[in-house]
């Protein structure tokens, strides 16, 4: 007996370990300034550029919604509710540091420096992604989930081995934390200490799935199991956001190999545009969160903060004209004619493609001298 | 000159592969310190540059998955999946990924990646251990398939897979590892080029990798009794050398193809789809095809009456000629 309860006491000793912890918190959704945010600090000036990106985000993704309802979008997936966790982490990275996004990053994106009409492209049908990767370190869109974190990882063994101290961030989604490819990542990262930031926007939905059912253990627990360095963060709080990621990021370039964020945060809309979740979940969740909502909480603590009128009156204007800006990109977009993407799957010489181009190219031009 | 294994051959390839560019890296499980399971990457861990050998965790899509990464960075990845029934769970990895990541671009991005399988039975293996998978890959556009059969063009085609920009799905007969043969300085073909190993006149076997051995004991069976039969190495399954083809099947109006892998949707109706469609009077038989029933492999103790033989490319022979 005396042996079983020795047993007891250790069984009891890990589980004390893997506690979840408390979302880090600098800004409560009424606009005050946490106890934490009061010890850290919190600085008026960034929280003046980061609401701004915050606010031409959502602008951005209200007008695709908008012009995918008008029939210029076949489809559109909507960051709206999730531009504290993506602006908050993307701008707490250096511009050289490489990130892998999934398919909801377009808040990311913008602050990135990638183009409207570039992040609107595929989601016309236009072409299979939307823009070159290198200039904006940006990767294109995931859209099997979870693939791109394992190619983060690939990245950062690169970056391990010629001994910068890039991070290479991921992002990823609470449904995509039970692919196979994302608990390899981060497996694999750990087990390589490379410079891996995941970066998991917990939108409390995959679709009509509640986060409840695709994990028992929160994610930021389980990554710690993995030997991650893990953190949890309200993803709504764009200040706290900020400075979680940018002491990760750090902490990863000093050496201290990779780390994940878990960040609590609300998609508003459905999964996408073809989506209706008032078929899965509540009025009474909805109106929970939009009371959490990450813009109306940066703009109650600005207004606080002496921030006036003028200022929210000229972002307002901004976002106006970048919105006519957005819908004029979105019907300037073009496709290019299937023959072209012939020349885009090769880089070396493929015979049967060149001749079923050729072949296709007969076909078009027999049907031109048909008609 | 030197005569070395099919296994030895493919090591030197990777060695001067690492030797004529920094980029060049090895991974996979066990490739490190052990060399391998079938010693393919023996050495190359003691003799090259910390990170240029990488023994992986055991996580076939993580090998592809950060093969692609590194391949984004510039590197030139060759991986190693141990065996054939193992590439499954790279699966999308494979074909979402890797294949489609360049026009997905735009044309942008480049992977040159390199993904070694070791194919094919008759070495007495257990299961998962003997399969013959290439039509999965070979259907994927964006992808490149290759099947060595001799230690020479194993030597080169290794070294030419790694130099392509595209992806490249490189077929290792493991039952002809220990075969031995000759190295040539310089590459005699292209990486896509089929080698006609034997004109015939009579009737031509189209094999690949492991089986070429196999057609070329048919062929030389026949000839016993008078037949000239040729012998067509694929060496590439994807693209297909359809000239090659297309002038030995006129040439013997007779055409057998022979594979491991199910007959049902696998290469060898490609290629017959394919000599007909270009080929059709020059044909004096319907091409026949010579593979595995559309069954899972089967326990060792069977795998010799399940593998195509010399006796069962002989009855295809007789068959096309009896047309």
């Amino acid at each position: 007996m005396a042996h079983a309860s020795a047993l007891t006491d250790l069984i009891d000793d890990h589980r004390a370990r893997v506690d979840e912890q408390e979302m880090v918190q600098l800004i409560a959704p009424d606009g005050q300034v946490t106890e934490v945010g009061t010890k850290l600090g919190v600085s008026l000036e960034l929280a003046l550029e980061l609401y701004r990106h915050m606010v031409l985000a959502r602008r951005m993704d209200q007008e695709a919604l908008a012009l995918q309802r008008q029939g210029e979008l076949s489809l559109w997936l909507m960051s709206w509710g999730q531009e504290a966790a993506q602006v908050g982490s993307v701008t707490a990275l250096r511009p050289t540091d490489m990130v892998f996004p999934s398919y909801r990053e377009h808040a990311a994106a913008l602050c990135r420096g990638v183009a409207p009409a570039d992040l609107m492209r595929q989601w016309k049908g236009a072409a299979h992604s939307g823009w070159d990767p290198a200039p904006a370190r940006f990767h294109i869109y995931s859209l099997v989930l979870g693939t791109q974190t394992l190619h983060a990882t690939g990245f950062a063994a690169g970056a391990a081995m010629e001994g910068t101290d890039e991070v290479v961030a991921t992002y990823f989604g609470d449904g995509a934390a039970s692919q196979g490819d994302v608990n390899e990542a981060f497996n694999w990262a750990a087990t390589g200490s490379l410079p891996v930031l995941f970066f998991c926007q917990n939108n409390q939905w995959a679709i009509s799935t509640p986060t409840e059912k695709q994990m028992s253990t929160p994610l930021h627990v389980r990554a710690a199991g993995f030997g991650l360095d893990a953190y949890h963060v309200d993803g709504n709080d764009v200040m706290a956001v900020h400075a979680v990621t940018s002491h990760a990021a750090q902490r990863i370039r000093d050496g201290g190999g990779p780390a994940l964020i878990e960040a609590q945060t609300y998609r508003f809309g459905g999964h996408s545009s073809s989506d209706d979740p008032t078929r899965y979940r509540s009025e009474d969740e909805l109106a929970a969160w939009t009371a959490r909502d990450p813009l109306t909480r940066i703009e109650s603590f600005l207004r606080e903060n002496g921030v006036g009128a003028d200022y929210f009156d000229a972002l307002a204007a901004e976002a106006d004209t970048f919105a006519v800006s957005v819908r004029e990109a979105c019907r300037d977009l073009e496709s290019s004619p299937l023959e072209d993407l012939f020349d885009r799957v090769y880089a070396d010489d493929h015979q049967p493609l060149v001749e079923e181009r050729e072949a296709y190219l007969a076909h078009l031009s027999a049907l031109g001298s048909e008609a | 000159m030197s005569t070395v294994t099919l296994g030895a051959a493919i090591n030197a390839g990777l060695r001067k592969a690492m030797e004529d560019d920094s980029r060049v890296v090895v991974m996979g499980e066990d490739v490190g310190v052990l060399g391998g399971v079938f010693r393919v990457t023996d050495g190359l861990h003691k003799d090259f540059a910390e990170g240029r050998v990488v023994d992986t965790p055991l996580a076939e899509s993580g090998i592809v998955g950060t093969a692609i990464g590194l391949a984004l960075r510039g590197y030139r990845p060759v991986c190693e999946i141990q065996f054939d029934g193992f590439v499954y769970p790279a699966f999308d990895q494979i074909v979402s990924q890797l294949a489609k990541m360049r026009a997905r671009s735009g044309g942008r991005l480049a992977l040159p990646v390199v993904v070694r399988i070791p194919v094919g039975g008759g070495i007495g293996a257990v299961e998962h251990h003997s399969e013959s998978n290439e039509a999965y890959f070979a259907h994927t556009a964006g992808l490149r398939v290759v099947s060595c059969s001799t230690p020479d063009d194993a030597f080169h085609m290794i070294q030419q897979a790694i130099a392509s920009d595209d992806p490249v799905i490189f077929y290792e007969p493991k039952r002809r590892y220990w075969d031995k043969g000759e190295l040539t300085d310089a590459p005699s073909r292209g990486l896509h080029e089929a080698a006609v190993l034997r004109p015939g006149s009579d009737c031509t076997v189209v094999a690949h990798g492991p089986t070429v051995k196999t057609a070329l004991a048919a062929a030389d069976a026949a000839a016993l009794d008078g037949f000239s039969v040729g012998v067509v190495d694929l060496r590439s399954i994807a693209p297909l050398d359809l000239r090659t083809l297309r002038s030995a099947a006129a040439a013997a109006g007779r055409v057998v193809v022979v594979h491991e892998a199910s007959t049902f949707a696998g290469i060898g109706a490609e290629i017959a789809a394919a000599v007909t469609e270009h080929c059709f009077y020059d044909l004096e038989a319907p091409v026949l095809r010579v593979g595995a029933y559309s069954l899972p492999y089967p326990p060792a103790a069977v795998e010799d009456a399940f593998l195509p033989d010399v006796d069962r490319v002989l009855a295809a022979i007789d068959r096309s000629l009896s047309f």
